[in-house]
C-alpha cells in the first residue's frame, strides 16, 4: 500500500458518486487513469485492506431486523460453535472478544420473526444461550478511519 | 421483505446485485442495470433515492481496521442511568474516535451495561486513553464499564438479504 492507496482509501470512505463514469470522476481527483483506480481498488479488496466497496445498506430501513448477540462459549468448544454460527447466512459479522461473553455476532434478517427463528436455531444447534442485544437507540454510526 | 417494506421488487433486485459490492468496471451502474434488467438511469435514480432516505447509509469503501493499523478495536460498554443515556449517548457519539454508539438492553444480573461505544486505536494504551475521555464525559453517570477487545474476526461479510 503506497501513499496514493492511502489517499484513495481516505477519499472513498467519504463517498462514491452515482454517475455515468464514477471511477473516471474519482480518478481525475488523483490525476490517474480510470483503469488505474479500478485496479487499485481491486487490489486493496484482494489484499483485504478494504473489506467492502459499494453501497452500505441500512437494514432496518429496508424493513429488516439487525441485532447484536453474544454467547458465553468455553474455549474448548469455541471452534465447533464458530462453525455453526458462521454457517448461518443471517450472521453478517462475528467477533471473538476477551470476555466471558466470548462470541459477539451481528444478525441481519428481513423480518423480526426470522430473527427470532435464527436465534432459536443457534441455541438449539450449539446448546448455549444467546444474549440478544438489539439496539434500542442509535446515537452515531460512521467514523472514517484515517489510512 | 415484509409487506410494509418501503422498497419494491426492482429496489430489491438492485440491493441483491450490489450488496456484496459495486462492479469494478468503468460504468458500474450500467452493469447493475444489465443484471436487474432496467435502464442505467433508473438504477441511478433509485440508488440516489435510497441514499436520500437513508436506506443506503453511504456508497464507498469500508477499510479493514486491522490492515490500516488500528489493531486495538474496543467495544466499550457502560452502565448509565436510563434517564441519562439519550443525552450522554449523543455527546459520546460526537467524539472523533467513536465509530458506533448505541443503547442496548441489559441482561441482569450478569450484563448490567446498557450503552455501547466502539472505539478504535493503534494500540491498547490509545484505546484506554479514549475510555478515560468517555468516562470523564459521563462523570457520575458512569456506574461501571468494561472494554471488550476483539481478538479475532470470525466472519465479516456485511449485511445480506436473501435471493
Amino acid at each position: 500500500m503506497d501513499e496514493l492507496d492511502r489517499a484513495i482509501i481516505n477519499d472513498l470512505q467519504g463517498g462514491f458518486p452515482i454517475s455515468e463514469h464514477p471511477f473516471a470522476e474519482v480518478a481525475a481527483r488523483f490525476n490517474i487513469a480510470e483503469q488505474e483506480l479500478i485496479a487499485r481498488i481491486a487490489s486493496l479488496l484482494e489484499n483485504k485492506v478494504l473489506s467492502r466497496f459499494g453501497p452500505m445498506y441500512h437494514a432496518e430501513r429496508m424493513g429488516g431486523s439487525l441485532s447484536l448477540a453474544a454467547m458465553k462459549i468455553p474455549a474448548e468448544d469455541f471452534e465447533r460453535v464458530v462453525g455453526i454460527v458462521n454457517a448461518m447466512p443471517e450472521v453478517a459479522h462475528n467477533y471473538a472478544r476477551d470476555h466471558i461473553l466470548s462470541m459477539w455476532f451481528v444478525l441481519a434478517t428481513e423480518t423480526s420473526q426470522a430473527h427470532a427463528e435464527a436465534l432459536k436455531k443457534i441455541e438449539r444447534e450449539t446448546g448455549y444461550a444467546v444474549y440478544d442485544m438489539p439496539k434500542i437507540k442509535e446515537y452515531f454510526v460512521g467514523l472514517q478511519l484515517k489510512a | 421483505m415484509s409487506p410494509e417494506s418501503p422498497i419494491d421488487e426492482i429496489d430489491r433486485q438492485i440491493i441483491l446485485a450490489t450488496q456484496s459490492g459495486l462492479p469494478l468496471e468503468p460504468q458500474p451502474y450500467h452493469a447493475v442495470a444489465r443484471l436487474v434488467g432496467v435502464s442505467p438511469e433508473e438504477v441511478m435514480a433509485r440508488m440516489r433515492r435510497m441514499l436520500e432516505t437513508g436506506m443506503i447509509r453511504r456508497i464507498g469503501a469500508v477499510p479493514n481496521h486491522y490492515a490500516l493499523g488500528y489493531k486495538a478495536n474496543g467495544m466499550t460498554v457502560w452502565d448509565v442511568p436510563d434517564e441519562k443515556v439519550d443525552e450522554l449517548g449523543a455527546r459520546v457519539g460526537a467524539l472523533d474516535f467513536v465509530s458506533h454508539c448505541y443503547q442496548r438492553p441489559r441482561h441482569l444480573p450478569e450484563w448490567p451495561y446498557n450503552f455501547f461505544a466502539m472505539v478504535h486505536g493503534h494500540d491498547k494504551p490509545e484505546v484506554e486513553a479514549q475510555v478515560c475521555q468517555i468516562a470523564s464525559l459521563l462523570g457520575e453517570a458512569d456506574r461501571g464499564h468494561e472494554i471488550l477487545y476483539s481478538t479475532r474476526i470470525l466472519k465479516k461479510t456485511g449485511l445480506r438479504i436473501g435471493g
